[in-house]
């Protein structure tokens, strides 16, 4: 059996034909980068690759003193003896699957983090051939099925349009899910939508990318006691329950998350309501991507991997095993 | 059905009461009797008999949806809950209808329209609901088949919407949602009516339940004020005697007619009257509760257990006294008038819990002390001006328990809770040292704080040595200290040793498992307290 492409060591995955290290956990010599999350760009390294759009984003969080290329999807470089790519992983801006192809003929993809369904502040996932899928596995159930986001889209605006009398706050991850969501409202109004200052910078990045949004404000420019009943205010999930919460009274909650889905995640964590909007890949758009892209053996990282490896293997013939990595899986 | 499934939507989604109550009221405003009487049925908490058990439903499951059974478990146990996992798996992206007709329809057609088919009916009938509902009106069709619905919703506050809604005193609607009831809309009418009505001949009051005390009594003021006794550890039961007929309620307002008939017996030999108390297994002196426990289960008693294990009414309270209500009046008089009762009655089988005395609060301190030694559970303390109240109201009857005995255990099992634990390792079972080995001593379900909870998660997940199906089994190296009420010796357990009411009291970080303690140490609590 020949040397695999990619294996898991203490730094992170790493290629030993092209000496590179995708989305390490350690300070290395070179990182290619998935996206700019936190569990997945980490300071330190001294040469990051990444898709281009991601670039503002990775030099806000991980610091400008870093060494940046930007690559474009599908442009190609050589390192050592593979050719190394990036293509659209449809989960957040910017966000890119990793093409290694072996000067020997074998081609193996690192999906990182992505979905299939559509989304319009970041480029639609593309499935790309290949020998062995290295895939996220974080919704690995069938419980999980995002419904339309369409349809959350009005579940958010219904929420918010018919509470006059209360603020609403929607509790989202800070960068990708509420831009998305930003997107989504433009679908049904033009009212300006209140951030927590953790979101104002990824906000305007992804306006200057082009992403088309509703008008945002940030919480901070309304004066101290301002009543903001009628008002949908977006913050992450860490400010629920912190002191910045006690200026909006009375506040109905909500989170969007694909955790949201299961009744138990939601009342556990006391939120008024859940919506279900994920960035990640359901279980029909896992089984999908992994058939579509024909590869023959899966390796599965994140999560709930044990229940997709075991099905793969008994239901559809699939080589698969499931790679120990430090990757977040909870946040969505 | 979708008025229904929009109210359990909005009882959902939201955790203040008031909106919960609102929400109530204008449901139960709106909708047919019938309808009103049904969800009164299913929000109180009562369960229709199961007609499809759970084991079916998963077995129809793996059926209808094609996946292997293995991750259909897998898939159960991550959602911590059967209909839900139903309804979240035969969504198929579809939109489908709102539901038609009423909850009563629903209820009659869809659930107990089961009962007359065969299996293979049932199952064909199952399915089509299925895959016709929309998610939420699955998930409750579900709830319906497989029993109880529980939603945040306390029965106390069905009945306050009941009560504002009908400018009745909730006390009255209480009441007559208390036992048995056939929900029906000339029921759900009924709720409404004057006081004045016949009530229902064998119909229990509320009862009243005391809250724990924490700290110390002299904080409650003049002991004179006060009434104590001993907090017995049996059933609390209530006691109907009536020219046509005796009742015998538990707290669950379960009726238990039949299983205690020695203290129905000796209920012939009251006047009209309704007695709270306790139901205790007693032979010349309170016996251990394992002992009442093999009564408990009992539907029915055979004449050797009856002999091995008579059980009395200890009566501490008087409700209805001559076809009159006694619960406004204070309890002294209740007292006397319950002292009469018990005297004239003079059958062994009716006791008066006896008044503990001291002369000030260190008295009774000490005798409350020597609890364990009298197999009761500390101390009642009530207000001797107090009238009988309903529920957990604060202020005038508290228990003083004795402190619970204690072990430090070790973590060596967990397995995912249910409802708002689902998806989290909240089921833990807990070991004593035994040589080189840990020998199971209790299982754990409450005790820490959400934030613990979260954090002993995590701390699980990464130290599984193995597991099977929804079970991990960790390292032995987390410290729990048990708390429980009792000790017994049991063939059933392989440490041979059940605990009482075991929860935990805290994590002990400090501790090392190594400095757990052994069961030889636990079976030293059982020679000195084991019963």
């Amino acid at each position: 059996m020949r040397d695999p492409i990619i294996i898991p060591t203490d730094e992170g995955l790493f290629c030993p034909a092209g000496d590179f290290y995708i989305d390490p956990w350690r300070p290395v010599p070179v990182a290619v980068i998935t996206h700019a999350h936190a569990d997945h760009a980490r300071a330190g390294s001294e040469h990051y690759f990444a898709q281009a759009d991601s670039l503002p984003i990775l030099r806000h969080r991980l610091g400008e003193q870093h060494v940046f290329s930007a690559m474009a999807y599908g442009e190609q470089r050589r390192l050592g003896q593979v050719t190394m790519s990036l293509h659209p992983a449809g989960h957040v801006l910017g966000s890119a699957q990793v093409r290694v192809e072996h000067d020997d003929g074998r081609v193996w993809v690192v999906t990182g983090d992505y979905k299939r369904d559509p989304d319009p502040t970041c480029a639609p996932f593309e499935v790309v051939p290949c020998d062995t899928l290295i895939t996220e596995a974080t919704f690995a159930l069938p419980c999980y099925q995002w419904p339309a986001v369409e349809v959350v889209g009005e579940q958010i605006w219904q929420w918010w349009s018919g509470n006059e009398q209360r603020p609403c706050i929607l509790f989202t991850y800070a960068f990708g899910k509420a831009q998305r969501v930003l997107a989504a409202l433009a679908e049904h109004t033009d009212r300006t939508v209140y951030l927590h200052g953790a979101m104002l910078a990824l906000t305007d990045m992804y306006r200057d990318a082009g992403v088309n949004m509703v008008p945002t404000a940030p919480v901070a420019d309304r004066p101290k006691g301002h009543d903001f009943h009628g008002e949908l205010i977006l913050a992450p999930p860490s400010a629920a329950g912190s002191p910045w919460m006690r200026r909006f009274r009375n506040a109905s909650t909500g989170f969007a998350s694909g955790w949201m889905r299961i009744r138990g995640n939601r009342r556990r964590r006391g939120y008024d309501h859940g919506f279900e909007l994920s960035d990640h890949a359901d279980w029909p758009a896992l089984l999908r991507t992994i058939r579509e892209c024909g590869a023959t053996t899966v390796l599965t990282t994140h999560g709930r991997s044990d229940d997709l490896v075991r099905y793969l293997r008994e239901c559809m013939g699939v080589d698969a095993r499931a790679l120990t990595t430090l990757y977040g899986g909870e946040d969505d | 059905m979708q008025a229904f499934a929009d109210l359990y939507a909005e009882l959902d989604a939201t955790t203040r009461t008031q909106a919960k109550l609102d929400a109530l009221a204008r449901y139960f405003k709106e909708v047919e009797p019938a309808d009103g009487a049904w969800a009164v049925y299913m929000l109180t908490g009562r369960r229709m008999k199961r007609l499809v058990g759970p084991r079916r439903l998963r077995e129809w499951l793996v059926e209808a949806t094609g996946l292997p059974d293995w991750l259909v478990e897998e898939t159960y146990q991550h959602v911590g809950d059967l209909a839900e996992t139903i309804s979240l798996l035969m969504e198929n992206g579809e939109v489908r209808p709102a539901v038609e007709g009423s909850l009563a329809q629903w209820v009659e057609y869809a659930i107990l329209g089961l009962r007359d088919l065969e299996e293979e009916q049932r199952k064909t009938h199952v399915l089509e609901h299925w895959r016709g509902l929309p998610r939420q009106a699955c998930f409750l069709y579900n709830k319906l088949l497989t029993g109880s619905m529980r939603v945040g919703v306390s029965r106390g506050l069905v009945e306050r919407a009941l009560a504002t809604l009908s400018d009745r005193p909730r006390a009255l609607i209480a009441r007559r949602l208390m036992g048995e009831f056939t929900p029906s809309g000339e029921f759900f009418s009924q709720l409404f009516d004057e006081e004045h009505r016949e009530e229902r001949d064998g119909q229990p009051y509320p009862f009243f339940l005391a809250s724990p005390l924490e700290g110390d009594p002299s904080s409650l003021g003049d002991l004179t004020e006060w009434h104590a006794e001993w907090k017995w550890d049996g059933i609390r039961a209530q006691l109907i005697a009536r020219p046509n007929g005796i009742w015998l309620w538990s707290r669950g307002e379960e009726p238990m007619g039949g299983r205690f008939p020695e203290v129905e017996t000796a209920a012939l030999t009251l006047p009209e009257v309704v007695l709270d108390g306790e139901l205790l297994a007693w032979d010349a002196d309170v016996l251990p509760f394992s002992q009442m426990q093999r009564r408990i289960q009992r539907k029915t008693v055979g004449e050797n257990l009856l002999r091995e294990v008579p059980v009395i009414f200890m009566a501490y309270d008087l409700l209805e006294y001559q076809g009159k209500n006694w619960r406004d009046r204070p309890l002294e008089d209740r007292r006397t008038a319950l002292e009469k009762v018990i005297a004239d009655s003079a059958d062994p089988a009716l006791r008066l819990s006896p008044m503990v005395r001291g002369t000030d609060w260190e008295a009774l301190a000490s005798l409350r002390a020597g609890s364990r030694e009298r197999m009761v559970e500390g101390l009642m303390l009530k207000r001797r001006a107090s009238p009988y109240r309903s529920g957990r109201a604060r202020g005038d009857w508290w228990k003083w328990k004795i402190d619970p005995l204690t072990i430090d255990a070790v973590l060596l099992y967990a397995q995912p809770g249910h409802g708002r634990r689902a998806n989290l390792y909240t089921d833990y079972t807990l070991a004593v040292r035994d040589g080189d080995t840990y020998v199971p001593i209790a299982k754990a379900y409450s005790g820490l704080t959400d934030k613990e909870i979260q954090q002993l998660d995590r701390w699980i997940r990464g130290n599984t040595v193995e597991k099977f199906g929804p079970v991990r089994s960790l390292q032995p190296k987390q410290v729990l200290e048990i708390a429980f009420e009792g000790i017994a010796p049991s063939p059933r357990h392989k440490s041979g040793i059940a605990l009482r009411f075991p929860r935990i009291a805290r994590w002990r970080h400090d501790k090392p498992a190594e400095e757990a303690d052994t069961l030889d140490q636990v079976k030293d609590l059982l020679r000195v307290y084991g019963s």
